[in-house]
């Protein structure tokens, strides 16, 4: 019975961070650990509200830090399980965000960005911790991060990151902003049986044979869970295939960092998603993401109402980046425009991925995200 | 103990210039705000104040005005009291090298339920064991009203927030408050206190007492919420004397280990008749409506015999019972 509930399909009217929440339970998430903190507190609040009537748990913690290591706790005792914060929350995260990565604990964490640094602008929206997504855990790592640019793809991407959390066994971030989580739209939820359901692999090795992080071709090692009968050893120090802490062995290190990168590297082309709009004769192509992705559109759209020929890629995944979206655009294109409410982050991996295509970074920090005149101007500035 | 300089009455407080300005944006009878101003009354000479991520915070600072005429720096939401320890640590060292004047500068670590009981509690207790010596007060509000009243170490039970919602599962917050004065206790510093601001002598006395103590003191104040306790604005005052009546938030000192009652408290230790049915308190407030409803209403009892239990524990330690 309470199953029948989880997935409220249907047309809706509601906010991005309810639609989050809707997506993590559709998604089959049911345990949540987190600690207000605004723009992000609504998760939280619709999560304690809802879970119980799905059979799930909500557990408000005394910070962030405890949050994610309860949430890395119930992943490895079998449950999908989410966090949910903002740039504070997230800064505090971080060290447990690498022992997910290093375990390989499958987990979902929502940053709804707000203005940086520090305690910053509660209220209003930012793209200031899309690098720190990437790079902001100590040690070498690669990680997903997804960028929802509506209220449907609150609920559409949480789903698809915990699917990819489940796949990879990677800790995936959904690097929302104020606007999109704070914004009512319409939101559509398929039946339950149209959602693509992605569930970690169980081992098929006896236990007596279970190497818990010997990987399968995909560079995924299969995942026993507490209480499935086997025994296993996770630890964020340097372990070997079994599990087993080798901190003075380079081979082992070499061999257990490189693959939590590949894993992601060598599967990007399977992880990434971008939307391209008008790209194959752009003069200008405009890359953006999250909510100032929307006002990039109308841009592009008037560009071309003007004559002048602009395209758009807006960036779905943000991590592993779009390298190749980005330089087959910019093959054919003179300029790049990368508008972000930040004073540079991804334009940096736009440069290197457009190579001798210039690209212009169109900041904008402090209010509102940039209206479509805004970057309009900059087409019509770079064509 | 008390200073000589100050008996506190009616009229030095009304003479005293205010350190915690009018202007403010805190909402139709919030007793915090009341609280912030009461407490710089009792300041005695320079004072810094540091002041974790809050209500608080939020509505004495609204650009370009500040409240605070002391000297005042907002710090990240976990870690007033490890901000008071650099400030405090900094201040010796640049007395006792000559570098400012050689005078006493009180240190004020301020923080909310969540700043203090939650996030907050790993700083707190470090900087009290070390013995920095400053004082710290939690203005007890009894959740994350700044967010939107969720649910703290501070609410108490039975309490309806946006995260322990009564209904049909939960009937509001599942576990009973935080002992966190007791905890403060344990650490072994010189000076814990309650206080109440319907008895506003009383705390500012334990204010000037807490920074008048060498080393750390801790001081818990109860701030009723009108707008996270569905409860009359104009009642702030007269709950914070209630929640004393009823015993469910008594007033008592604990000075280098031994524990003593405040007079209000003490006046009904001594006939206990006048001890106040929790119910009486719980009425007035929507954040515990539910409670009144025959689905939750033996938690009524619940509460009332936690509060006994917990009294009975503090009567105890005063000597009394």
């Amino acid at each position: 019975m309470a199953e029948k509930k989880a997935v409220l399909t249907g047309v809706h009217f509601m906010s991005g961070d309810i639609a989050c929440a809707e997506g993590a339970i559709a998604a089959g998430c049911r345990f949540f650990a987190g600690y207000p903190i605004t723009p992000a507190t609504e998760i939280a609040e619709h999560i304690a509200a809802r879970m119980p009537k799905v059979g799930g748990i909500y557990i408000q913690m005394e910070d962030e830090i405890a949050s994610i290591a309860a949430v890395i706790g119930a992943s490895y005792a079998g449950l999908k399980a989410m966090t949910a914060t903002s740039g504070p929350g997230f800064s505090l995260m971080q060290e447990n965000i690498g022992l997910a990565v290093m375990t390989e604990a499958p987990c979902v964490i929502v940053d709804v960005m707000r203005g940086g640094p520090s305690t910053g602008q509660p209220t209003l929206p930012g793209q200031q911790d899309v690098m720190q997504a990437k790079w902001g855990s100590h040690g070498d790592y690669e990680i997903i991060a997804l960028s929802p640019s509506s209220v449907q793809e609150m609920f559409d991407l949480t789903v698809e990151a915990f699917n990819l959390a489940e796949m990879y066994r990677v800790p995936t971030l959904l690097m929302a902003d104020e606007v999109v989580a704070h914004m009512w739209e319409k939101v559509v939820i398929p039946p339950a049986e149209e959602i693509k359901i992605v569930n970690r692999k169980k081992p098929n090795a006896p236990p007596g044979n279970y190497a818990p992080f010997m990987p399968d071709d995909d560079l995924v090692p299969p995942m026993a869970c507490f209480g499935e009968g086997y025994r296993f050893h996770a630890t964020g120090l340097t372990h070997d295939e079994h599990g087993y802490p080798r901190t003075q062995d380079s081979d082992v290190q070499m061999r257990l960092v490189k693959r939590l990168c590949d894993k992601i590297r060598k599967n990007a082309d399977k992880i990434v998603r971008v939307e391209e709009v008008m790209i194959d004769d752009a003069e200008v192509v405009v890359v953006a993401y999250g909510i100032v992705a929307r006002a990039a559109l109308s841009a592009v759209k008037k560009a071309r109402e003007q004559g002048i020929k602009a395209g758009l890629v807006r960036l779905i995944t943000l991590w592993p980046f779009p390298e190749k979206h980005v330089a087959r655009a910019a093959e054919k294109t003179k300029a790049i425009i990368v508008p972000e409410m930040n004073c540079g982050q991804m334009v940096r991996e736009v440069e290197r991925a457009a190579k001798t295509t210039p690209a212009y970074h169109l900041p904008k920090l402090g209010e509102e995200p940039h209206t479509p005149l805004e970057i309009l101007e900059a087409i019509r500035r770079h064509s | 103990m008390q200073s000589e300089e100050w008996k506190f009455t009616a009229k030095d407080i009304a003479e005293k210039p205010d350190l915690f300005m009018s202007g403010h944006r805190a909402c139709a009878g919030c007793a915090p705000a009341a609280v912030m101003r009461l407490i710089l009354k009792a300041t005695r000479g320079p004072t810094i104040v540091t002041m974790a991520t809050g209500c608080m915070e939020v509505v004495s600072t609204i650009y370009p005005y500040t409240s605070w005429a002391v000297p005042w720096l907002h710090t990240a939401f976990e870690n007033a009291a490890a901000n008071a320890s650099g400030i405090e640590a900094a201040i010796k060292v640049l007395r006792k090298k000559g570098r400012i004047k050689d005078e006493h500068v009180d240190v004020i670590a301020i923080a909310g339920d969540g700043g203090t009981y939650d996030i907050g509690i790993q700083a707190l207790s470090g900087a009290v064991e070390r013995g920095h010596d400053f004082l710290f007060v939690l203005y007890d509000n009894e959740a994350y009203m700044n967010t939107g009243i969720q649910r703290s170490g501070g609410t108490p039970l039975g309490a309806s927030t946006t995260t322990s919602p009564a209904g049909e599962v939960i009937p509001g917050k599942l576990e009973p408050k935080k002992p966190i004065a007791d905890i403060m206790v344990a650490h072994e510093i010189p000076y814990v206190a309650t206080a109440s601001p319907y008895y506003w002598r009383d705390l500012i006395i334990k204010v000037r007492k807490g920074l008048e103590v060498e080393g750390p003191a801790f001081l818990h104040v109860f701030a009723p919420c009108p707008r996270g306790w569905r409860s009359d604005p104009s009642k702030s005052i007269e709950l914070s004397r209630l929640a004393v009546e009823t015993c469910v938030f008594p007033l008592w000192e604990c000075i280098n280990g031994e524990y003593q009652l405040s007079a209000p408290s003490k006046v009904i230790a001594m006939a206990p008749q006048k001890k106040k049915p929790v119910k009486e308190y719980l009425a007035v407030q929507g954040r515990f409506r539910h409670l009144f409803t025959p689905k939750y209403e033996k938690l009524i009892d619940e509460i009332q015999r936690i509060t006994d239990m917990r009294w009975q524990k503090l009567l105890k330690k005063c000597g009394i019972a």
